[in-house]
Parts: C-alpha cells; sequence; structure tokens
C-alpha cells in the first residue's frame, strides 16, 4: 500500500450499529461515533445522541438511502458505490437511492480524487451492506419464531429455508426494532460476495445521476438561489498570484441600476490567493457592468516579470544542481552501473502548464444565518472548504457548513476553496448572501493550474541490450505541499519531504536492478503559478516521460518498443505484486500490453502512407494501486505541414474487477480523449506573471470533429476493483508521442504536440 | 418591462434590454437547466431554441428575444421524452451533464432539420459544443439513435 493510506483510512477502526429507536422506524447503519462507544443504535438514537457517521438508512417501506460523501463529479460514483452496498444488502435494486450529506465533523476525511473512491469504499460499503443483511436476516427469523442460521434474504424478502415462509424488508422495519453493533472483528470477519457470485455488483445498472441530467432538473452550484442575495463578479487581478488591491474607484459603478457595491479584500489571511476586489449587483448583468466600471489601483506583486520561460529555466538549473531535491527510488547502485553501461541514453521531457476547464466556471454561495455560515457549492475536498472559509471569516470551524452540489465535472479543481472563500468575505463584507461566479476568464487565469514540469531520463545500457541503470529527475510545482502538506512523504534516505503525488508513476514496474530518481520542487513555479491537482495528477508527467523513453531507448538499440517492454515486465522481486490492489504484478501490465497490441493489430496491420501505430502502457495511478493499462495510438503525419491527426485509439485496462462496466467504459473513452486533448490541442502559458489565454478561443481542448475513432478492452480477473478514471490519461500522451515518431520520424518531448515542434524535430533530425 | 414566450408560457420580466438571454433565464426565471459556460457563444452550454432554431442564449439580447417563441430543456418535451432524451437515457451519455442540455437541445434543432444526417453531418453540427467529460462517443451515438428513434 501506499505511504498515505494509514493518514486517510484511520478514521474507520469503529463498532457498526445497525438499527431503529423504535418498532416500525426503519434502520440506520453506521460508525459509532468514537471507538468502543456505550449503547446501541437503539439507545443512541431514541436519545438523540448519534453523531455517527450514517452510510445507509433504511425506512419502514424497505426504501434503502445510501449516503454518498463523495462529489459527484461525472463518475457516477453514487451508483457504484450504491451497488456495494446492495450487492450484500439483497436489497431489490428498485428500492435503492442516494443522496449527499452536508458536511458535519462526523464524516472526517470527506475527498474525492486519485481514483480512490471505488477502489477505497468497495469493501466498506460492501461490508455495510452485509451487516444490515445479517440484522434483517435476525429479525425476521424472531418474527418468524425460526433460528436466523436457516434463513437467507434475497430480493428485499427473508426466506425461511426449512418452512419456506417469509418476511419482506417493509414487513420488518415497519413492525419491529432492530438494535445490532457488529464489533470491528465481526465486521471484518464477514463473509462476502466473490466475483462470479454478484448479482448488481458488474452489472451495467443505469447511473441514478443521469435522469435530472436529461431535463434539467439536476441541481449544480451555480443553480442555487438563496433569500436576499447579490450577485458576486470578481474584478481581474494583474496577476495570477500576489497581486493586492489599494483602491477601488466605484464612482462609474454607481450609476449602475442594481449597482450593490463592491468587496474589496486585501488579504486573505489562508493565502489561496493575495487580494480580491468583487463587484456586487441585485442582478448577475449589474455586477458584470459594475466590474466592467470599476477602476482598481492594484499592487500587482513579486511574480509580475515571471513568465513561463523563467519557469522552465528554474526547472532546469534545479536538475543541473544535484544538490537539490530528494530521493524518491534508489535500487541497486545507478551511478556504478550507469558508468560501466555499454551504451547511455538521455533526454528531456516537458509538459504544459494545464488548465482543468470545468464546464461550470467556479461559484459559491455563501450565507450567514444565526451564526452559522452556510456554502452552497460543489466540493472534492469538503472539510478544507469548511476549515479554510472558517480560517479567512475567522470564525469556528464548527460554524461552517458545506451543502454539497452536483459538481459540472472536477477533475481536482474543486479540491480548491477559493470560491468558497473568496464569496464568504464578499458576504461578510457586504452583510448580505453573495452568489459569485467566475467569469471563464477568470476560471481560466485563476485556476490551480497543472504544474509546468521538466524531467531528465538516463539510461545505461548494458551489452545484452538490457537497461541496468536508469536515473529520472522530476522537476515540478509541488501541489501537495501548498494544499496539503501532511501527505508529503519521507524520501527514501529520510532527509527530507517529497511531494509523492509530483513523483509517483516514476516508481515503476520495469525491471531495472539499479534505479534513482530524485524530485525537485520547482519553487520559481510554485511561486508564481500556485499549482493544483488536475486529473491524473503526476503520473501524467513521470508516464509520459517513462514510455517516451522506453521508446526512445528501444529505437535507439534496435529493438522493438513493444518487445523492449515486455522483456523488462518478469514480474519478479519488488514487481511481483502483492494482494489485494497489486497482485500478479507486472505481468498484468505485461497482458494489457499484449491484448492492446493484438487488439490494435500492433505490427500486423497494413498502415497507409505517413501513418503509424505507438504503443505506451502504465500503471496509473500509485504504484500501491495500480490500474494495469496500455494503449495503442494511431497517427497520421501530414508530410508537408507536419500536421499530426490522431486516428485511433485502442485500449486495453485491467480493473480487476468492474462494478459497473458501462461507468468504467465511460471513464475509459473520456479519460482517453481528455488525455489526447491535453497533448494535442491545449497550451497554457505565462507573461509577466499572468495567464496569456483567456477563453475556449484562446484555449482550445479538443471538440467532437477532432475526436479519433476508440476501441476500449476492460479486463476482469476478479482481483480488487481498480480505479478507472484517470490512467488512461497517462498512457496516451506517450502512444502518441511514439506514433508521431514512427510516423514521421520526429520525437516530440514537450507539450503540445504541434505541427511546428515535428517539422523542426524533422530539421534537427 | 420585456414579455417573453418561454416554453408555452408568457414570462414579464424586468430588467435592461441588454441583458443576455441566459441571465434571464437561468437567475430570474430560474430555469437552470440552460448553462453558463463561456459568455462568448464558444461552448454550446447555454444552448436553448428561439423558433425552433439553436442559438446561444449567452449572444442574445433580452430585447431581441421578445416575440420569438423560446425553448429550453425543461420545455424541449412535456414529458422529458424527446427523441434526443431518450437516446441520451438509453446510451448513458451524460456524465457530469453541465454542458448536455447544450448538446440535446442542439442536437434536437439539428435533427428537426436533418432528421437522416450522415456521420460527417453530425459531426460538423456538434462541434461547436464542447464538452469537458469528452463524451463525443457517445453524443455521435446518441444523435444518430435519436435520428432512428425519431424515424421509427
Amino acid at each position: 500500500m501506499t505511504k498515505h493510506d494509514k493518514n486517510l483510512k484511520g478514521i474507520t477502526r469503529r463498532e457498526m450499529l445497525v438499527g431503529s429507536a423504535v418498532a416500525g422506524t426503519g434502520l440506520v447503519v453506521g460508525y459509532s461515533g468514537l471507538p468502543g462507544a456505550v449503547g446501541g443504535a437503539r439507545e443512541a438514537l431514541a436519545a438523540g445522541s448519534w453523531d455517527h457517521q450514517v452510510f445507509l438508512t433504511m425506512d419502514n417501506a424497505g426504501i434503502a438511502t445510501v449516503h454518498i460523501t463523495k462529489a459527484e463529479i461525472g463518475q457516477h460514483v453514487g451508483t457504484a458505490l450504491a451497488q456495494a452496498v446492495a450487492e450484500e444488502l439483497e436489497v431489490d435494486w428498485n428500492d435503492v437511492r442516494i443522496d449527499y450529506p452536508d458536511t458535519e465533523e462526523k464524516w472526517g476525511f470527506m475527498i474525492t480524487g486519485g481514483s480512490w473512491s471505488v477502489n477505497w469504499t468497495f469493501d466498506r460499503n460492501s461490508r455495510i451492506g452485509a451487516s444490515a443483511r445479517i440484522a434483517l436476516i435476525e429479525a425476521a427469523a424472531k418474527m418468524m419464531g425460526v433460528p436466523a442460521a436457516q434463513c437467507s434474504a434475497s430480493n428485499s424478502v427473508v426466506t425461511d429455508s426449512v418452512s419456506g415462509s417469509s418476511r419482506t424488508y417493509s414487513q420488518i422495519l415497519s413492525t419491529t426494532t432492530i438494535d445490532r453493533t457488529f464489533s470491528e472483528d465481526e465486521m471484518k470477519a464477514l463473509t462476502l460476495k466473490k466475483f462470479g457470485e454478484y448479482k448488481v455488483v458488474g452489472k451495467n445498472i443505469p447511473a441514478l445521476d443521469i435522469p435530472d441530467k436529461l431535463i434539467g432538473e439536476a441541481r449544480y452550484g451555480i443553480d442555487v438561489f438563496v433569500p436576499n442575495m447579490v450577485y458576486g463578479r470578481l474584478v481581474t487581478n494583474p496577476t495570477r498570484f500576489g497581486a493586492v488591491p489599494l483602491s477601488a474607484d466605484d464612482s462609474a459603478a454607481k450609476s449602475i441600476d442594481g449597482y450593490a457595491g463592491v468587496a474589496v479584500i486585501k488579504e486573505d489571511p489562508t493565502g489561496v490567493n493575495t487580494g480580491y476586489v468583487v463587484a456586487l449587483g441585485e442582478t448577475y448583468w449589474a455586477a458584470e457592468k459594475a466590474a466592467a466600471a470599476m477602476k482598481v489601483t492594484w499592487d500587482s506583486g513579486p511574480n509580475a516579470n515571471t513568465s513561463s520561460a523563467d519557469i522552465v529555466q528554474a526547472a532546469k538549473d534545479s536538475i543541473a544542481d544535484e544538490s537539490q531535491g530528494f530521493t524518491w527510488v534508489l535500487e541497486g547502485d545507478p551511478e556504478g552501473a550507469m558508468s560501466k553501461a555499454d551504451t547511455t541514453v538521455e533526454a528531456e521531457y516537458e509538459t504544459s502548464l494545464g488548465y482543468h476547464g470545468l464546464m461550470e466556471p467556479i461559484n459559491c454561495v455563501a450565507m450567514e444565518s444565526n451564526g452559522i455560515w452556510h456554502l452552497f457549492t460543489g466540493s472534492q475536498f469538503q472539510g478544507r472548504f469548511t476549515a479554510m472559509t472558517a480560517a479567512a471569516l475567522g470564525v469556528d470551524g464548527k460554524n461552517v457548513v458545506l451543502h454539497q452540489q452536483y459538481c459540472g465535472t472536477g477533475f481536482g479543481r474543486r479540491l480548491e476553496p477559493d470560491g468558497a472563500i473568496i464569496s464568504a468575505l464578499a458576504a461578510q463584507q457586504i452583510g448580505r448572501p453573495v452568489k459569485l461566479i467566475y467569469t471563464r476568464e477568470h476560471d481560466l487565469r485563476f485556476d490551480f493550474h497543472q504544474t509546468h514540469t521538466v524531467q531528465r531520463v538516463k539510461a545505461g545500457v548494458n551489452s545484452a541490450g538490457k537497461i541496468d541503470a536508469m536515473s529520472h529527475v522530476v522537476a515540478a510545482g509541488w501541489a501537495t505541499k501548498r494544499m496539503a502538506p501532511g501527505f508529503l512523504a519521507e524520501s527514501v534516505d529520510k532527509k527530507g519531504k517529497i511531494d509523492q503525488f509530483s513523483t509517483n508513476g516514476s516508481d515503476h514496474w520495469y525491471d531495472i536492478p539499479n534505479h534513482y530518481v530524485r524530485s525537485v520542487e520547482n519553487t520559481t513555479a510554485m511561486a508564481a503559478t500556485p499549482p493544483g491537482q488536475l486529473r491524473a495528477v503526476a503520473p501524467t508527467w513521470t508516464w509520459w516521460a517513462n514510455e517516451s523513453f522506453i521508446d526512445e531507448v528501444a529505437h535507439k538499440i534496435g529493438k522493438d518498443p513493444l518487445d523492449m517492454r515486455l522483456s523488462m515486465l518478469s514480474a519478479t522481486g519488488k514487481n511481483a505484486g502483492t494482494p489485494p490492489n497489486t497482485v500478479g504484478g507486472a505481468n498484468r501490465l505485461r497482458n494489457a500490453l499484449i491484448v492492446a497490441a493484438g487488439k490494435s493489430g500492433y505490427g500486423v496491420k497494413p498502415m497507409p502512407e505517413n501513418t503509424a501505430m505507438g504503443i505506451a502502457s502504465v500503471a496509473s495511478q500509485e504504484r500501491g494501486s495500480p490500474s494495469w493499462t496500455a494503449v495503442v495510438a494511431e497517427v497520421h503525419v501530414d508530410p508537408s505541414s507536419g500536421e499530426p491527426t490522431l486516428k485511433k485509439i485502442t485500449v486495453a485496462m485491467d480493473v480487476g474487477t468492474a462494478v459497473n462496466p458501462d461507468g468504467v467504459l465511460a471513464q475509459i473513452q473520456g479519460s482517453a480523449l481528455f488525455g489526447s486533448s491535453r497533448v494535442l490541442h491545449e497550451n497554457v502559458t505565462m507573461t509577466n506573471g499572468a495567464i496569456d489565454q483567456g477563453n475556449f478561443d484562446t484555449w482550445t481542448p479538443m471538440r467532437i470533429h477532432q475526436a479519433p475513432e476508440i476501441d476500449v478492452t476492460i479486463i476482469q480477473n476478479g482481483h480488487y476493483p481498480a480505479g478507472c478514471g484517470e490512467p488512461v490519461v497517462t498512457c496516451v500522451g506517450p502512444a502518441i508521442a511514439n506514433a508521431v515518431f514512427n510516423a514521421s520520424g520526429a520525437r516530440v518531448r514537450s507539450w503540445p504536440i504541434t505541427a511546428e515542434k515535428i517539422k523542426a524535430a524533422q530539421r534537427g533530425a | 418591462m420585456a414579455v417573453l414566450n418561454i416554453n408555452g408560457l408568457k414570462h414579464v420580466v424586468d430588467a435592461p434590454a441588454d441583458t443576455r438571454l441566459l441571465w434571464v433565464v437561468r437567475e430570474h426565471l430560474r430555469l437552470t437547466g440552460t448553462k453558463f459556460g463561456c459568455g462568448m457563444g464558444l461552448c454550446g452550454a447555454c444552448t436553448v431554441h428561439l423558433d425552433g432554431e439553436a442559438v446561444r442564449s449567452c449572444q442574445v439580447e433580452l430585447g431581441d428575444a421578445e416575440g420569438s417563441r423560446i425553448t429550453t430543456i425543461e420545455g424541449l418535451d412535456p414529458k422529458g421524452q424527446h427523441p434526443v432524451q431518450q437516446a441520451w437515457l438509453e446510451l448513458q451519455v451524460p456524465q457530469c451533464g453541465y454542458c448536455q442540455s447544450g448538446q440535446m437541445m442542439n442536437a434536437a434543432a439539428f435533427l428537426d432539420s436533418n432528421p437522416s444526417p450522415t456521420d460527417g453531418e453530425i459531426l460538423e453540427a456538434m462541434q461547436g459544443n464542447l464538452c469537458r467529460c469528452i463524451t463525443y462517443v457517445r453524443i455521435k451515438q446518441g444523435v444518430r439513435r435519436a435520428s432512428e428513434i425519431m424515424g421509427a
């Protein structure tokens, strides 16, 4: 398991309580408030002292509501998590509902990201369903006067196998009192169904959130209204980070019908940014006009001279200076082995600043009522939103509640609480609720962008054509250090802390006897472009380097890139894998490569002129939670213009068990195109501290006519479910670059891959 | 004061004539199925029908919408069963769903004018509508399927 798991999972060591206060009032299932809590569910519910995490509620009609503490960002997570509960609960799927609770302290750590949701929660939700089923069977057995051991549950009915008599869940819940406590050991010992026994898991159950999204009824953060609210619109800061408003002259704004004032915030104690000016209006249109009429004098701050080239140079300098950064991987004797190598290959790879580009721009409604601050927004990190907003407001964290809304996707952007903080500070200043909506330009320019990265990779190949030594330096802005420093990991030599989420993926599954990885924080990037987490995070860049580089080495020594990869995936030693998450180890990556190669016709299918396939494989997201993935990209490069056209993507992905195969397929289709868009169509640059792009005319993600054909194979083998929303993002980039090389002879080592870069590489080659 | 005909109902709106129809529909009348995405007519999230034509409501001034028949996602079909909505459900097209009102409104107007399009025509018609979950595979299938449902 990965290094941080203990921190995040440590909240679950409790008893599970299943019960109701009085007969005929349904059922509540949740962890007890404290380890070894006194009294059972009945006592706590009757006394009104139930302050526990509630995961499942059933009413006396038998309707089971699964409470989802994950954000719905388009991955239909609620449906998959409810499927896990329903499978063991033996409830009729038509009786299953989901909801998304408001924040409360009892929920502990609420975060959505890292492809963790199903991977981490499947087992827990299965056990929740199983414990409720057992309590229901015991209650029904008592009603029927028979031993529970001879009863079983199916489709919301408990049946006595001897007499054949039965009780429906509704009959049980509407008449009896249930009070059952499961100790932690008992919860662990529950026998769960296995792959092949499932009735609900593994089925293409339609997503529960989709029907409302077809008729305009799904409520996103931007769709919230509260009484007496005003609209807030930001006046653009002159730099991405560090500017402070000195004064705001609203004399021209005052003549605008509906103008409601201006909030000038000269300090944000949370450090999310350094100052804001929010123009307010009774309508959005009035706020928009007021912002345009506002004359603000700014101190542009310390980053006003920083441009993209400075960020890149800082990264290169830090790579060259071996005293910078800390060691993430050290196997064998990399220096010694490198010095004895027959051939060495070295290359430098870059990835550009990335914009999340959520279709729903950042927004939040903030309102104070009776001493409680209410935030209405979609959040991937609810606990961080409430804590930081409380800090900004100067109130106790217990007095801030977040009301979770649907998210017009997330991709990690909604881990950042800037919208909540700014709307709350503006509301505090003006004394009225504020609905803040970022314009597209604000959303793009004040994103917490994916950091610009530079990586230097070197391999020493021995006379047998094997990579004997590899060194890899990763220079990046460290998003984790900025937003959640508690998650920094110890370096292998214990000399310092590393942002594992800027580095992982470099600890790959290839046989490299002598392997060194150094991770360096790019402080210039940190200062000017506060980095955030963007879908697939570090593996987006580390696997870009790994998989471009393995290809380069293969070509250099005259090997086929697929053969080269297969020869390095022996699944021995540390790459053998361990249950549950990495069982099978590198063998599963081998298998995915073979499937993708076979499905695509790699090396076999005749290719038109100037068209070629490229292959890549990844074990993203983290070494402890891999989804074994391989991609073959088919790319045409126009010989005169150099223009690359992505014709087809073939994906093979081993997810162990697909809880909802159609949902997995949707995630793979979307992530394959997301990764392709990132490397072929998207670019963000900085000039003098400000982001150059503004809207969808200058930042140009993939449109439907640019989407290639996609062929997906989901490999299931009954192993534990792996995440599926991110890994393919990290695999398509290098597959495309490798295909471009095979089609044109041009090796492009930076994003985006453009016609100009291809032509330049051809000239240089 | 402007009088708008939206989804067959009359609405009286007190807003300046240059207010964009998007904000009137969403924030004044609270028909929030129509979404804000870019404010420049570049993404299609705010697509509504004006006399049956797909338009970007962020580019339409309130004063220019008076006298037209306006349809939003809430009024596309009285039961939410327009062939496009049926196809979108059947193929599970939406992920986050935020852009999908605009996608469906655009597709519905397109199929109205071209009930049996080629794949190339579908791509051309839909390329003004961005999706960041990048559900393009299913959007394309969805338009094709809606065309079949309409022809059946």
